[in-house]
Order: structure tokens, then C-alpha cells, then sequence
């Protein structure tokens, strides 16, 4: 906490204690924090510190959850009541190391964290070695990564450690150098004083150590001393991503964890009853272990190929799974059953109404990386290595299952391919475990593509329906009531106390996801009364949250209706968002994507714009997209490929407050677009009699160079607001909304159901069942280029 | 079982490995070869684009017997060497564009970008927006457009 709490007044007047305005805000910047006994330098902070913010200003429509207290406001404060250490280390080589308690999957946070360590030290950033701590159940809420929260929560400790850490080479220099601490300056890991003799971070490791933890105070760098925060960084992984040396769990090499994967039923979620050709297929080459456990036939062997073909020749009966029968078409039937009613507005005469319900299909978050975990399950003891965003549940969870206790259980967190919400869950840590026990062998569990894209989580389908009614310039009302198959929440936020929350089967998950919608959707326009509500049913799907969870559908929903608005309402899109926003950060990056886009500029006949808006993580962004429809671009042929309409240009701009690396936020963004657009256009699973037909990339189309916009313009916009907000889910939404915007422009046309190309005929063959996955080609040399 | 026996990074490698066994398990599962990676096992991902004999190709679709000994296979891994250097060009463009993001598919991404801009330059082209178009690695992070920079950037050093 800040030593002193005042009121975070931003006029240049003393308060009512008498402090100006530069004493206020230099305490918002000072902070208790600790050096920790250990061998060379060691400065901790305590998890949850946070400058206080500043005031809501009022607003005229009425605040939403969300304006108030948001969901990364929950996430950051569930970690308050905790008194748990984050330490950076001053190394004798000169480094600096810090293990982050959170997984890096993609989204940068490796480097941001690296800049955070660098700013305050005066250290290059190449100099901080980031690495993932292992699961430290003693954070409790604080080593879940989700909710695009790791900066908002992580910005001020590691910060104040890093302070103190550097206050305490200050202080060791100043007894070497035989100056005082003022005196000295501390530039690149070196300390100087006025007569030109110097010491390195690297000679006062040691000497700055102390025997006994104690508790001192640190005063952060004010935002306008800032030399690293803010600039354009390339990541710290760069090199070893591009040249293989990057490290996933697959790649480690963990004595005898063979190649592992199972067999799965032909319906979602079957279970095995028996193996009937167990001993022919133990007899395959380079097989060792057969196993049923709960998810299927567990087959370890010498290489993954040689895995496979025993899967493949696998004969398994299975139970009927947990969907036997569904089709999209009966789980539609579900939602429309369930939809709460919209409230009929009696607000007299001359009202008039625009009303529309959308259907979003079940998503893939597969990500590139397949579920993967290494496990060595002893008899008293076990260590996992996984990608793993929940890791201390994940490590509770697994001892459970073992009947080993927390203690005996190592959790490694593993550098992950790519997440996209997927490993917020740990489906294949905890499998690899109870494999790994049967067989009494340590395992290298893979699931196969067609096992990720087929039973691995989904965004589960939604219907969204919204009436809105207005009269005489203005919008009265808007009512949006989003209704899904269940999220499965049941990580809780990261520990077992809310996981277990998140299972109870009254309240539970429902109230879970209630809360987590409540705390993220915000109408971001003055639309009168407003109400969105989310009802969830039906919890037989592996679901869970994908990138930016709700939002990308309820945004979509929302600015398509707000078109129909301001065509009814006789203005343009940009005109009539720009007249309804609520603050001035809106208005700011709508006009900023309007003016770089060009909006309205002439285009062809079936080519146009759209526009949006999304608020949220303590940011807003705005998206403009030019999608071509044209007959000659929406019919091109690419093999095994869906092409469709084609989007040509998107200028998104995007306010977080501080952007702490503007590089990564740009690249967190052009990410989000390539996802936005393939939730409105292209990426979808189709539910067939209780399993899903997208068996592998050929199937699921997620946006490929093929689909991806030749030209892309990211706008970073300054602000000064002086802390960040959130950025690894938030491009998504507003690029979703923007293309089906574009496209109900371009063809004349409102999208109720996405992807636009769902209900089209099937793109692909559908890959067998039994088998449940193919074999490998055997052609690969005539397709060479 | 029988020896495979081909070039790899260089340098002559032989292993005892069933015919049809891929070469993606042969390199990873085997030889330790962890640059290229699973995406899918059918050819579809491209994420262990790797070349033989200058070309790209994926090692999940070729059976370890298809590969003579007089083939050249190189990864992620060889590619500098390609070049006498600590770092290809097109590598060296990657990280200057700051293109990775979890990073699981861009040893494959560059594998394609070398093999794609060769390609245009035999047909005595510079790499176009149609040939970007023509790349079928998929990105799940959506790092698509820094690859086309990077591509383009790279090409001028190649």
C-alpha cells in the first residue's frame, strides 16, 4: 500500500492536509517493500500493491458495473488480503533475474516484465533474465494468468522490488566508492562517483546481501523519468524463437518420458469400456505401455509416429459421451428455450424499436502448441512440466487425483505455443499425471491435432438478441440478453478455494460467469437504460474462456444494432458513435481510425468499411475495416482452403492508458484483428450427433495468409493516464464487430449468425471418428517448393 | 531395423529407424531435433517446414525411408550454416521486425519465407502479396502481416 493514502486530487492546490500537488503525487509513488536475506542482492514486494487511482468522473446515462469496478479490479484485488513476495535478484555477473508468476503464452509479458525490472534498476534490458516460476501455492489468487490482467497487476511490485534493489546498490556503492548515495549516478549496471571511480551491479551482489530480511520504504521513478517504460522493445525471446532454440514442453528432454498420447472415443467425452485387441497392439513396434484410463487408451512408445499407428489400430468400446445426439441445430433450440425475455418498452408515443437476435457457433482455442504436459509420477512424488495459466489449481488438483499431498507435487510452468484461453485449463498436466501413474512410467503426453480440435475446449455457442428503442434524436433504451451454453470457469482464479467456488452445483459456475460478464460488458454509448444480462445452460461441453471471453460476440451484436440505430435514426456510423459516446478516450480513437481510415471514402460496389468500438480491460480501442465482397474475390479457389470475402485494410487505434512496450501492444493487436476476423468470417466448429466435425487446420479456418489484410496500421494513442491497462485479448472484439459491420455494409445484408460462412455448405470432408485420427502422408516430397 | 543414412545440418547422420516411420519422429523423437514442430501430423499446419536439398518441405508427410543418402536435410537449426553465418538473413529480419509471438510455428514461417522468396527469384521475381498469399503456414497468434515485413526485409539481405 502507499505510505500515505490521500485523495488522488490532480489540481495544482494544496489539499486539505496542507500537501501541493508534487508531495501528493510523490507519494503515490512511495512504497513499502523488503530485502531478503540470500546470498547476493534480494528485493521483494509484496503481490497486490497498487497506486491508487484516481476518481470516476461522473456520467450523465447512468455507470455499468464495469466503469466502476471492472474485472481486472477483481482479479488485482483478490490478490490484496495476501502477504506473499515477488524478489528480484541482483546476480554476481551483473544480472538481474526475476521469476514471473505467470505464463508467458505468446503475449509478451516476458519482455514488458523484463522493462519493468530494467526502468528501475538503470540495467539494459537484456540484462534481466526473466524466467516462469514453478507453482507457488502460497500467492493463492496471484498466479492465474487471464483477463489480459498480468501488467495491470504486476506494474507497481515489481517496479518497488526492483527500487528497492536498486536502492540498496546505491547504498553498498556508497560505502565502497566512500561517497554518499546522492552523489552517485547508476547508469547500464554501473555506479560512478563524482571522482570518476565506479563499481558494477555485478561487484556489489554480495556486499549489498543482507543476513536478515527487513521491511524499507522506496520511492518509484516519476512517469516523466521514464527511459524504458513506453519505448519500442523487440521481445527478450526473439533469438531463441527464431532459431528453434525456444524451449516447449514437448521439446524438453526429461529421461525416459517416451512419446505418450490416447485414444479417444468417436463422441465427445465417450469413456472407454474395454480394449479389445490389447495384446496385438502391445505388440507393435516401438510400443511399451497400454493403458484405459478416464479419457481413453493411453499408448506410450518409442517415437509419436509409432504411437500413432497403435491408436489407429486401436479396437475400443466407449460409452455414448456427454452430447450423445446434439447438433448445432438442437443446441440452438436450447439457447432460443432459454433466452430470458426483453422488458417490452412502454415509453409512449412515437417510440420505435430496433431488434435482431445473433447466433455465434462453438470456436476452436486450440492453439498451435497441441495440450502437452510431461509427467513422472512416482510413488511418493510427482513433477509435471506444462503451459499452464492456472498452475497452483492445476498442482491441487493433481495431487488430488494421485492421493499424493501438495507437497509431493512439483508443477513446472512451461513457455507455451500460443494459449488464445486454452491453457487457462491444465486437461493434459492432469491426464499426463494419471498416465503416468498407471503406467509407472514417466510419459511426454501429446494430443493430437484432431484430439485438440475435436474435444479439446471451445467457446461455446451463444444467441444474443438486443432491442433498442429510441425516439426524436435519442436512444431510450438498450436491452441485450446474451444467452450461452456454459463457460466453464472452474479454474476459479487460479486456486482451489474458488475452483471449488466455481464447481458447487447451486450458484457454482453460473454465478461465476455472471460475475465475469457483469464485470466486463459495458455499454460504451449513452443508450438510456441499459441492461445485458447473460443466462448460461447446458454444461456438457469442454468449454472455456477464449480470447476476450464474451466480448467479441456481444460487441459484434451491440455495433451491428448501433448501424441499424443510426440508419434508423437517418446518420452515419461514425457521425452517430461519435454524437453517443460516453468519454472523451472514445471519442478520441474513433475519430483517430476515421481519419487515418479515411472513412467514407469512395469504394467499389461490394467493398466497404465498418467501424466499432470496445471498452474494456481499462482501455478503449476503435477498428476500421475495408472487406471486399466482390463475386470475383468471395469465389477464388485455394485448396483446402476457405476464402470468402476478403478483408483488404484495417486501421485499429487503441488507448491503455500506458503502453508500456508500444511494440508488443502493437503486435497484441495484430493478433487480435487476425482473431476478430475469423470469428466474424471464417472459424467455426460444427456440432454433428455429439461430436464436433473439425478434425485439424484443413478444417477449422482460422484466418491465413490467404484471409489475412494486406495492409494493417496500428495506432498507438498517447495518454496520460499513468498506469496500464490491458492488451492481449483486447484487438479482438472491436475487429469482429468492424468486419460484420463491413459486411452487412458491403452486401446490403445484416449477419445474424457467425461465422458468415457456418451455415454454408461444409468446406471439407469430415475426417473418420474410428479411427479418431489420421495417419501422417506419405507424399510429402512432391509438394515441395 | 534398418539404417537411414542422409545429410543433416551438415553433417552426415545414420540412425536406426523403421522405414515408414516420418522423418518430423526421426529428427525430434530421435536425433533430438526440436526446431521443427507438431502442428497437425497431415501436411496442413506447416509448422515443421524444414528444406532437403534447398527446397521447403514438411517432414511429418515423408516416410525416413524416401530420404536417399545423398538428400540434404536442413532445419531451423542448419540455416545459418547455409549461409557461414551465426544467423540467416531472413532470421536476422525476424527479430529486426520483432515478428514472434509464443513463437511455436516461425521456425517453420521462416523455413517457408527462405524457400518462398528462392522460389520467386528463380522465376525471376520479387516475393509479392500473391506469393504471401500462397503460404500456408498458419500462424495461431496471427503474426501475419510482421511476416510479410520480415519476408520482404529479409529478401534485400538474402
Amino acid at each position: 500500500m502507499p505510505l500515505n493514502h490521500h485523495a488522488s486530487n490532480q489540481a495544482a492546490r494544496p489539499t486539505e492536509h496542507g500537501h501541493t500537488l508534487a508531495s501528493v503525487m510523490t507519494d503515490r509513488r512511495r512504497f513499502l517493500g523488503y530485502l531478503v536475506a540470500a546470498p547476493t542482492l534480494a528485493a521483494a514486494a509484496e503481490f497486490g500493491l497498487s497506486a491508487q487511482r484516481p476518481a470516476e468522473a461522473a456520467i450523465p446515462s447512468g455507470p455499468q458495473p464495469p466503469e466502476i469496478y471492472d474485472l481486472n479490479d477483481m482479479l488485482r484485488d483478490a490478490a490484496l488480503p495476501t502477504s506473499n513476495l515477488i524478489t528480484v535478484t541482483i546476480n554476481r555477473d551483473g544480472t538481474a533475474s526475476f521469476a514471473l508468476p505467470r505464463a508467458e503464452v505468446g503475449q509478451g509479458i516476458t519482455t514488458s516484465t523484463a522493462m519493468l525490472v530494467a526502468e528501475e534498476l538503470d540495467l539494459p534490458v537484456r540484462r534481466v533474465i526473466v524466467t516462469l516460476a514453478d507453482a507457488r501455492p502460497e500467492l493463492l489468487f496471484n498466479q492465474l494468468t487471464g483477463g489480459s490482467n498480468t501488467t495491470i497487476s504486476t506494474f507497481t511490485p515489481i517496479r518497488v522490488a526492483a527500487a528497492i534493489a536498486k536502492q540498496a546498490l546505491l547504498q553498498a556503492a556508497a560505502i565502497e566508492l566512500g561517497d554518499t548515495v546522492d552523489r552517485l549516478t547508476a547508469k547500464g549496471g554501473v555506479i560512478q562517483a563524482p571522482s570518476g571511480a565506479s563499481v558494477t551491479y555485478g561487484e556489489l551482489a554480495s556486499k549489498a546481501a543482507v543476513r536478515q530480511t527487513r521491511k524499507v520504504a522506496v520511492t518509484l521513478k516519476a512517469a516523466s523519468d521514464f527511459t524504458v517504460i513506453g519505448t519500442a522493445q523487440n521481445r527478450i525471446d526473439a533469438l531463441e524463437a527464431v532459431t528453434g532454440r525456444k524451449t516447449f514442453t514437448l521439446d524438453l528432454d526429461v529421461q525416459d518420458a517416451k512419446p505418450t498420447m490416447v485414444c479417444r472415443a468417436p463422441r465427445l467425452n465417450g469413456i472407454p469400456r474395454e480394449i479389445r485387441n490389447k495384446t496385438e497392439v502391445l505388440a507393435m513396434p516401438g510400443i511399451t505401455h497400454i493403458a484405459m484410463v478416464s479419457s481413453g487408451v493411453a499408448v506410450r512408445g518409442g517415437t509419436f509416429g509409432q504411437v500413432i499407428d497403435a491408436i489407429r489400430a486401436l479396437d475400443v468400446s466407449w460409452t455414448a459421451g456427454t452430447v450423445a445426439g446434439k447438433s448445432d441445430e438442437s443446441v440452438l433450440t436450447e439457447l432460443r428455450a432459454a433466452e430470458l425475455p426483453l422488458a417490452a418498452p412502454s415509453l409512449g408515443l412515437f417510440v420505435k424499436t430496433v431488434e435482431s437476435s445473433f447466433t455465434f457457433h462453438f470456436r476452436s482455442n486450440s492453439a498451435l502448441e497441441p495440450n502437452a504436459a510431461i509427467a513422472d509420477v512416482r510413488a511418493d512424488s510427482a513433477e509435471i512440466w506444462s503451459g499452464l495459466k492456472s498452475p497452483i489449481v492445476a498442482r491441487q488438483e493433481i495431487a488430488q487425483l494421485l492421493g499424493l499431498p501438495q507437497s509431493a507435487v512439483t508443477v513446472h510452468v512451461m513457455t507455451s505455443g500460443g494459449s488464445f484461453g486454452r491453457k487457462l485449463f491444465y486437461d493434459a498436466a492432469l491426464e499426463a499425471a494419471e498416465i503416468s501413474q498407471a503406467m509407472g512410467k514417466p510419459v511426454r503426453l501429446m494430443w493430437h491435432r484432431t484430439d485438440d480440435s475435436r474435444v479439446g475446449r471451445t467457446h461455446p455457442m451463444a444467441t444474443s438478441r438486443i432491442r433498442a428503442s429510441y425516439r426524436a434524436g435519442n436512444v431510450l433504451t438498450f436491452e441485450q440478453r446474451h444467452t450461452s451454453v456454459s463457460t466453464d470457469f472452474t479454474h476459479g482464479l487460479g486456486e482451489i478455494i474458488t475452483a471449488m467456488a466455481a464447481k458447487l452445483p447451486v450458484g457454482g459456475n453460473l454465478s461465476f460467469s455472471e460475475t465475469i460478464f457483469a464485470l466486463s460488458q459495458e455499454v460504451p454509448y449513452n443508450y438510456g437504460v441499459t441492461d445485458q444480462t447473460l443466462t448460461e445452460v447446458d454444461a456438457a461441453f469442454n468449454t472455456g474462456s477464449m480470447r476476450n471471453i464474451y466480448s467479441p460476440d456481444v460487441c459484434t451484436a451491440r455495433e451491428l444494432i448501433t448501424d441499424q440505430l443510426a440508419t434508423a435514426m437517418g446518420k452515419d456510423p461514425y457521425a452517430f458513435r461519435r454524437e453517443f459516446l460516453k468519454t472523451a478516450r472514445a471519442r478520441a480513437v474513433l475519430d483517430k481510425v476515421a481519419e487515418v481510415g479515411r472513412w467514407s471514402r469512395p469504394m467499389p460496389s461490394g467493398m466497404a468499411q465498418g467501424i466499432a468500438l470496445h471498452k474494456e480491460y481499462k482501455g478503449v480501442n476503435a477498428c476500421l475495416v475495408e472487406l471486399d465482397c466482390r463475386p470475383q474475390t468471395v469465389n477464388r479457389t485455394i485448396r483446402d482452403a476457405w476464402t470468402g470475402p476478403r478483408v483488404t485494410k484495417v486501421v485499429m487505434a487503441v488507448d491503455v492508458g500506458l503502453a508500456i512496450n508500444p511494440r508488443g501492444l502493437e503486435a497484441q493487436m495484430q493478433g487480435g484483428i487476425m482473431d476478430g476476423i475469423a470469428l466474424a468470417l471464417t472459424s467455426s466448429l460444427h456440432l454433428k450427433d455429439g461430436y464436433f466435425l473439425e478434425g485439424s487446420w484443413d478444417n477449422y479456418f482460422y484466418t491465413r495468409q490467404w484471409n489475412a489484410p494486406p495492409e494493417i496500421e496500428v495506432i498507438v494513442m498517447p495518454s496520460d493516464i499513468d498506469e496500464p491497462g490491458g492488451a492481449g485479448e483486447f484487438g479482438v472484439a472491436s475487429a469482429s464487430a468492424a468486419t460484420a459491420c463491413a459486411y452487412a455494409r458491403a452486401t446490403g445484408t445484416m449477419p445474424v449468425s457467425f461465422p458468415i460462412n457456418h451455415d454454408q455448405p461444409l468446406g471439407f470432408v469430415p475426417k473418420s471418428t474410428v479411427p479418431p485420427i489420421p495417419q501422417s502422408p506419405t507424399d510429402g516430397l512432391t509438394h515441395t517448393y | 531395423m534398418p539404417d537411414q543414412t542422409f545429410k543433416l545440418n551438415g553433417e552426415m547422420v545414420t540412425v536406426d529407424v523403421a522405414d515408414n516411420v516420418r522423418l518430423l519422429w526421426v529428427l525430434r523423437d530421435v536425433l533430438g531435433v526440436t526446431g521443427p514442430k507438431y502442428g497437425c501430423g497431415i501436411n496442413v499446419c506447416k509448422a515443421c517446414t524444414s528444406h532437403i536439398n534447398g527446397a521447403a518441405f514438411n517432414p511429418c508427410s515423408v516416410p525416413v525411408s524416401k530420404i536417399k543418402r545423398t538428400d540434404e536435410v536442413t532445419t531451423i537449426e542448419g540455416l545459418p550454416g547455409t549461409v557461414g553465418k551465426e544467423l540467416h538473413p531472413m532470421q536476422e529480419a525476424w527479430i529486426d521486425e520483432d515478428v514472434a509471438q509464443c513463437g511455436y510455428c516461425q521456425p517453420g514461417q521462416i523455413m517457408a519465407a527462405v524457400a518462398k522468396v528462392n522460389q520467386a527469384r528463380r522465376e525471376g521475381r520479387v516475393i509479392s502479396d500473391a506469393d504471401f498469399d500462397e503460404i500456408r503456414n498458419i500462424c495461431r497468434c496471427g503474426t501475419y502481416f510482421r511476416i510479410r515485413e520480415a519476408t520482404r526485409a529479409g529478401a534485400k539481405n538474402m
